[in-house]
This record gives structure tokens, C-alpha cells and sequence, in this order.
């Protein structure tokens, strides 16, 4: 029996902790790679990024009404994911787009950061407004395709606990996907000439024109990446939760955050920024009462929550890491560029 | 006859006040170019003017017969010209080699033969080929830097202080590795604080001072004038 209640406690964790944590975590660590991307590259902190979120997603919705609309679907797997692809190519274009008319321009001045810093927060709340104006401020759930992988009936069922498992199919699509986004990132930027020659631009944009880097080249290359990346992340985290504008716009937190502790302008910092984030996220708001009560003898159960802070506080999580890190170690886990 | 390199009449500056005056710099094939002077001269903003780092007011930039003063750095480097400039000189962040195959990035051939033949130049090279470049020793960062720039097989090297900051062996090795280079026939145009070994080796010298041409002529030459020896080489 004692077994058992040890047993319980940990499922429990993993229920609503674990499985959680590692898909909102490989969420954020997308986004937080497209934001690490521009910052490294192109120089500045982009504002708009979660509202780029925002585009791709809603683009994704359009997309997967269109297909759904004439009958296509993807079987088991949500439509919104075969509507991705195209819903990137839109948000690069129009990244693109934005870039000429605006972001170039304040680049041939050779503009210093917070310049173009608060430029991409005009881009921002033009990027809200295109939002809103196509699909509304209100929430959206875009989910169709099988919705669970392992249930918690079927799971309590199986194993005969107490504690069931979820999980849900949008959390595995995450983290395989985000898995492959990364990997496939992390060659192209290590081994491809194309993503070397954007490192060695990110690290000494003289030297990179002295050898004949293009950098007019390198800026599209970065937005398209840019793109990708955070398209993909938004769709995802709608997948697992939901759409609405405003959300994402509050995931611009989380995001910076996590670039921040990691090392902005380090990749492999956003990653490990990301899963940081969203752990401490969900490991601080989870109220442990439950687990206790499996683990402790009758008489020391807790009479409170357990909970360190309430969910309402998620946001000023990911405030207090970023103004501990600034104080403590401004340049993150890996050693990244000082903003 | 004008020289491969010819750059006369150069006025210019960073957009505020000129810092160089009318200033020429010529080189030949096979030749080496010193420029010497005291620091602040504009020894550095007349090699970025070369290479059209800064844009000029006047002056006349012709490679090889051909006008280059309206070509982009990039169309320079695409021209024959390298570059390896006296301060972040090379991909701190990348390893040794890929500074060397960025130093290529224009070329589609297969680089892997000139590589070998910067290891040849440059045997330390070859065991910190997986290092960041960042992580060398001064004088091992120079060579990353001049191997950067050789890996366009450019026909004009032009380098602004190599040996600052290396020890006097050190120097010495540079320098004997650019006279090899110079023997393939490359055009080299030096800029050095360590005027008496570096003119030493010049076929050909100029004394910049205040952005103008002070004196110019052969190395020898000007190492034996008294007044460049009073006033530059410490008597
Ligand atoms: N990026 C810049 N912007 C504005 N002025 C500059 C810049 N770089 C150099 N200068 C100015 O131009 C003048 C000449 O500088 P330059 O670097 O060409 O000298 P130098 O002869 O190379 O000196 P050193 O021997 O110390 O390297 C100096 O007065 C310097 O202040
Ligand atoms: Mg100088």
C-alpha cells in the first residue's frame, strides 16, 4: 500500500507537472529561438515577436477552415498541422514585407538598437491590429484530430492507481516537432555554409562583409527562420491550449525572459531559457496538496493548498527569474551578449 | 605606367573633418608596401578608404585597369582585394576553420587545397583547427586572421598591423610568411607600428602623417633618410 501511495504521488506529478511543463516548454523554447535569432542577428529586441506568433497562428486557422471547408483533413492529426507550411510561407512573406518597408529603412541609417527597438513596437501594434481586424480578439479552439494518446480513465484503469495519466496528442505532436525544429535549426547553423556565414555575421558584421557575406541575404535568411520558428510555436501552443491574440501577446514575457536566461543571442541558451521558464512556471503554481497527502502520514497532511503561488502570479514568475538573472548573471546560462 | 593597385588623390574621412589629404598608395604584383607613421595618421582610414569601408570625397582607385571607387566592399573583396583589419580581425565565436571557410564564402570551388596550404604556412593552425578563434593567443589569432583573408586567393592582401601585440619571434615568422605570399605573386600593402623590420622588408614605403604623404620610396631608402629615422625609427 505504501508503495502505491508513492507511486500515486509521482503520476501525479507527472500529470500535471511533468508532461505539462515539457510541452509548454518546448513552446516557449521555439519562440524564444526565434527571438534569440533576430536579437543575435539583426541586432535588437523585437517587440512584435509574440504578436508574429499571433499572425502565423491566425494564418494557421485560416488555412485549416480553408482545408476543412473543402473536405480536407488530416486524419488523426490536427488539420492545422498540414495548414503550417503555408501558413509560414504568408508570415514570411509578410515579415519580409514589413522588413522593406520598414526595418530597412532604419538599417541603411545604421540606426542603433533601441531605435529599432521601438520601431518593432509600432510593428507590434500594427501586427495586433491586422489581428484583430481579420479574426477577432475573441478565444478560438482550432483542435480537431484524435485528442488523447493516453487517458487517465484508461491509464487508473490499466495500472490500477488511484492517479491517472493524460496525455494529450498535442503534447506529443509538440515536443516531436519541436524536437525537429531544433535539430534541424542546430545543423543549419552549425554545419550548412549559409548558417555559418549568419554566425559569423552575428558575431562580427565587418569581418562578415569583408569576406563577402551579403548582408541584405543574410536579413531575409534570418526572417525566414524567424518565421518558421515562431509560426510553428504559435500553432502549437494553440493546438495545446488555445488561440487568442491577447494570450500571445503575453507570452512576449516568457519569451524575453526566457532569451535572458539562457544568453540572448545564444540558441542553445533560448532552449534550455525556455524550459527553465516553463518549469519554474508550473513547478511554482502547481498546488502540491494532493501530492503530500499521498506521501505524508495521516496526521501531517497539509490543511493548505500547498501552492507557492497562485496561477493568477504565472506571469510575475518568469519577471522575478528575469530581474534576478539581470542582477545576478546579465549575460545568462550561456554566456550570451550583455543587452 | 600605373601599378596593379593604384589609389591616388584619396581626401576623405568618417563624415566629419577629412583625416586624409590627397594621400596615394600604389602597389605592384610581387611587391610589398609599407605604410608607416605615428598613430592617428589616418595609416588605417586610408586602408578602409582602399577598400571602401568609408566613402571618399576625391580620389582615383584603379585594380588592375579597371575603376573600383564605385564598387561596394563585397564587389572589392569579389575583385581580388583582402583585408585583414588591425582590431576584430577575425570570427571570435567560430572555430579556426570555419573563419577559413568564411574567408572563402565567395568561392565555389573546393576549398579544401588552399586550406591545406595555409596549414602549410601556418603549422599551428592545423591543431587548433576546431578551436574558437577567440580562445587563441594573440599572436595565433593574428594568423587566423591573415589565413582568413588569404582564402580568397586575393590577388592584393593589405594588412593593418599583423604583428601588433606578438612577441619579436613571432614577428619575425609573420613577416617571413608574407614574403612568401609575396613571392606567389600576391600585391601586399602593410600597415606597421614596428617600422624598421617592416621596412626592412618593403620593397617600397610611405610616411603618412596628419592624412598626407610625408615621404615616400624604396624601404632601404627611407630607413637610411635622416629625418624619417629622427622622427619615426628613434634616431
Ligand atoms: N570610426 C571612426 N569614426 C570617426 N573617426 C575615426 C574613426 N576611426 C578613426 N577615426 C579618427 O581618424 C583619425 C585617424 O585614425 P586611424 O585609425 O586612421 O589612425 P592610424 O594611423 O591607423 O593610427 P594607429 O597607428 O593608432 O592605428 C584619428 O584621429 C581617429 O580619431
Ligand atoms: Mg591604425
Amino acid at each position: 500500500m505504501e508503495n502505491f501511495e508513492f507511486i500515486n504521488a509521482i503520476v501525479l506529478l507527472a500529470n500535471f507537472v511533468l508532461v505539462p511543463a515539457l510541452s509548454y516548454g518546448s513552446q516557449l523554447a521555439l519562440a524564444t529561438l526565434s527571438l534569440t535569432i533576430v536579437y543575435g542577428v539583426l541586432r535588437f529586441s523585437n517587440f512584435a515577436q509574440a504578436d508574429w506568433m499571433s499572425f502565423g497562428t491566425m494564418a494557421a486557422i485560416l488555412f485549416a477552415w480553408l482545408f476543412q471547408s473543402i473536405g480536407i483533413t488530416a486524419g488523426i492529426f490536427p488539420t492545422a498541422l498540414l495548414a503550417l507550411p503555408f501558413a509560414i510561407i504568408v508570415t514570411a512573406l509578410f515579415c519580409l514585407l514589413i522588413d522593406r518597408s520598414v526595418y530597412s529603412f532604419y538599417r541603411k541609417q545604421k540606426s542603433q538598437p533601441i531605435v529599432l527597438m521601438i520601431v518593432s513596437v509600432g510593428v507590434m501594434f500594427i501586427l495586433q491590429a491586422i489581428v484583430r481586424f481579420i479574426i477577432g480578439p475573441n478565444d478560438r479552439k482550432f483542435f480537431d484530430g484524435e485528442k488523447y494518446i493516453i487517458h487517465a480513465l484508461d491509464f487508473k484503469n490499466y495500472f490500477g492507481l488511484e492517479e491517472g495519466l493524460t496525455i494529450k496528442s498535442t503534447q506529443l505532436i509538440t515536443v516531436i516537432v519541436a524536437l525537429i525544429a531544433m535539430i534541424s535549426l542546430f545543423y543549419f547553423l552549425q554545419k550548412t555554409k549559409l548558417g555559418k556565414s549568419m554566425r559569423a555575421y552575428s558575431n562580427n558584421e565587418d569581418l562578415a562583409l569583408l569576406s563577402g557575406i551579403n548582408p541584405e541575404k543574410i536579413v531575409i535568411v534570418t526572417w525566414i527562420i524567424s518565421s518558421i520558428l515562431i509560426t510553428t510555436a504559435g500553432v502549437l501552443y494553440g493546438l495545446d491550449k488555445s488561440f487568442k491574440p491577447f494570450t500571445y501577446f503575453n507570452l512576449l514575457l516568457p519569451m524575453f525572459a526566457a532569451a535572458i536566461v539562457g544568453g540572448i543571442g545564444s540558441p542553445i541558451g533560448a532552449v534550455i531559457g525556455g524550459y527553465v521558464i516553463a518549469f519554474s512556471e508550473i513547478t511554482l503554481t502547481y498546488a502540491y496538496k494532493k501530492f503530500f497527502v499521498y506521501l505524508m502520514p495521516e496526521h501531517l497532511e497539509p490543511s493548505g493548498l500547498m501552492q507557492v503561488l497562485s496561477t493568477d502570479y504565472k506571469f510575475a514568475i518568469s519577471f522575478i527569474i528575469l530581474v534576478i538573472v539581470l542582477i545576478v548573471r546579465p549575460t545568462g546560462i550561456v554566456r550570451g551578449k550583455i543587452i | 605606367m600605373t601599378k596593379f593597385l593604384s589609389c591616388t588623390n584619396m581626401t576623405g574621412g568618417y563624415g566629419g573633418e577629412d583625416i586624409i589629404h590627397s594621400c596615394d598608395i600604389e602597389v605592384d604584383k610581387s611587391q610589398i608596401v609599407v605604410i608607416v607613421g605615428p598613430n592617428g595618421a589616418g595609416k588605417s582610414t586610408a586602408m578602409k578608404a582602399m577598400l571602401g569601408m568609408i566613402s571618399l570625397k576625391e580620389g582615383n582607385l584603379i585594380l588592375d585597369g579597371s575603376d573600383i571607387s564605385k564598387l561596394s566592399p563585397q564587389d572589392r573583396v569579389a575583385a581580388g582585394i583582402a583585408f585583414v583589419p588591425q582590431t576584430m580581425n577575425v570570427f571570435s565565436e567560430l572555430t579556426v576553420e570555419e573563419n577559413l571557410e568564411m574567408g572563402a564564402f565567395l568561392r565555389d570551388d573546393n576549398i579544401q587545397e588552399t586550406i591545406g596550404e595555409i596549414y602549410n604556412l601556418f603549422p599551428a593552425m592545423k591543431d587548433k583547427r576546431n578551436q574558437l578563434a577567440g580562445e587563441l593567443s594573440g599572436g595565433q589569432r593574428q594568423q587566423v586572421a591573415v589565413s582568413r583573408a588569404l582564402m580568397t586567393r586575393p590577388k592584393v592582401l593589405m594588412l593593418d598591423e599583423p604583428t601588433a601585440g606578438v612577441s619579436p619571434i613571432v614577428m619575425k615568422e609573420i613577416f617571413e610568411r608574407i614574403i612568401t605570399i609575396k613571392n606567389s605573386g600576391v600585391a601586399i600593402v602593410i600597415v606597421e607600428q614596428n617600422a624598421k623590420q617592416a621596412l626592412n622588408i618593403a620593397d617600397f614605403g610611405y610616411v603618412l602623417v596628419g592624412g598626407e604623404n610625408k615621404f615616400s620610396g624604396e624601404g632601404q631608402e627611407l630607413l637610411k633618410n635622416q629625418e624619417v629615422r629622427k622622427s619615426f625609427l628613434g634616431g
